[in-house]
């Protein structure tokens, strides 16, 4: 599938993994497409609760290890520019508003971005997600609304789908799954679990599994519906 | 990590005992607890970098074991753990990881703060 032209792209997530589920298809798309990606990702993960079966890191040694997930995963979808932003997981909603709204005006007068892909606030489970997607709606929010790029939101809390209706951005991303598995690979500490359940899904041929490989859904933030 | 000793543990403990330390100190079910399942209540708590010295330090029960260090005004108290490791750093980390390999709870000694 080939996406619409986009000037670049902001991609931004709170952990390392946070790409690979939902996005990395699309990401290695626009890549494909010669289209600039930046990825932002502001923890490390620092507080994963996965350090292996029998356990292979510590609590101290699982964020360089992550790191290095992160940065395989971006090669996996051939990003080039990754920026790792320094913040601690589980604290992006502690820290001060007004300094993560910044910290996102200065991604986006950095990168000038035409797309920002994040979280959608309130439904995305994790309260970093949650934390993350807010504080770049309120950037953006500020902007002239002619000068604002388009959000593409991220949403899977369980009630999402009743509230929010169905995604309405959907990418076929058949032709870059091997990028995705890629990424999804890269991240192994945290993945393991899921792709050897779906290594089983898929083998049993359960369309749902097939589907979460192929097709990466977004929603478009809509700024005239508030969410606070 | 190797499954815990209870003598070697039980060593390094006083190692570390009337001493100033930092603690790391944290227990989790996971943000997605209440995600995957609705009638899970999660709960969690951590502290990191907070500096105490205790003056007994003790390992019981079996495994999964308890750790209690008796400070003088007071006690800082884990349940669950399994694992251990003195680290290249010195650092006394101690951690409890449930049947699927998963952190539950860790508690960590060291001399010098954790990073940030």
């Amino acid at each position: 599938m080939t996406l619409p032209m986009e000037r670049h792209v902001l991609v931004v997530f709170p952990h390392p993994d946070d790409e690979a589920f939902g996005v990395s298809g699309t990401i290695a798309t626009y890549i494909k497409q010669g289209i600039p990606v930046t990825y932002a990702c502001l923890t490390l993960g620092e507080m994963g609760r996965n350090l292996g079966n029998p356990p292979f890191a510590t609590r101290e040694t699982l964020p360089q290890i992550r790191k290095e997930e992160l940065f395989a995963s971006a090669k996996a979808m051939g990003l080039t520019d990754l920026r790792m932003m320094g913040l601690r997981d589980k604290t992006i909603e502690f820290e001060d508003d007004e300094k993560m709204v910044e910290l996102m005006q200065n991604l986006i007068s950095d990168t000038n971005p035409s797309l920002i892909i994040t979280f959608y606030p309130n439904y995305a489970v994790h309260p970093d997600h949650d934390a993350t997607g807010r504080a770049m709606i309120r950037a953006v929010r500020r902007m002239p609304e002619e000068q604002r790029p388009t959000i593409y939101a991220l949403a899977f809390s369980n009630d999402s789908k009743e509230v929010l209706g169905e995604p309405d951005v959907i990418h076929n991303i058949k032709e870059v799954a091997e990028q995705k598995m890629g990424s999804m690979r890269a991240h192994i500490s945290q993945t393991a679990w899921m792709l050897e359940e779906m290594d089983k899904r898929l083998a049993d041929g359960e369309t749902e599994a097939e589907n979460w490989v192929n097709f990466e859904r977004f929603y478009t933030y809509d700024f005239s519906k508030y969410f606070e | 990590m190797e499954l815990v000793q209870v003598e070697r543990l039980q060593e390094l403990l006083n190692n570390f005992a009337n001493e100033d330390i930092y603690i790391h100190l944290e227990t989790t079910n996971g943000a997605y607890a209440a995600h995957f399942n609705e009638n899970v209540f999660n709960a969690g708590a951590f502290i990191r970098n907070v500096m105490i010295r205790y003056e007994l330090g003790k390992i019981a029960g079996e495994a999964p074991h308890r750790i209690g260090l008796k400070l003088p005004h007071g006690w800082v108290y884990a349940q669950g753990i399994t694992h251990f490791e003195l680290d290249e750093h010195g650092r006394l980390l101690m951690a409890g990881h449930d049947q699927t390999g998963k952190l539950a709870v860790a508690l960590q000694i060291s001399k010098t703060p954790f990073s940030y």
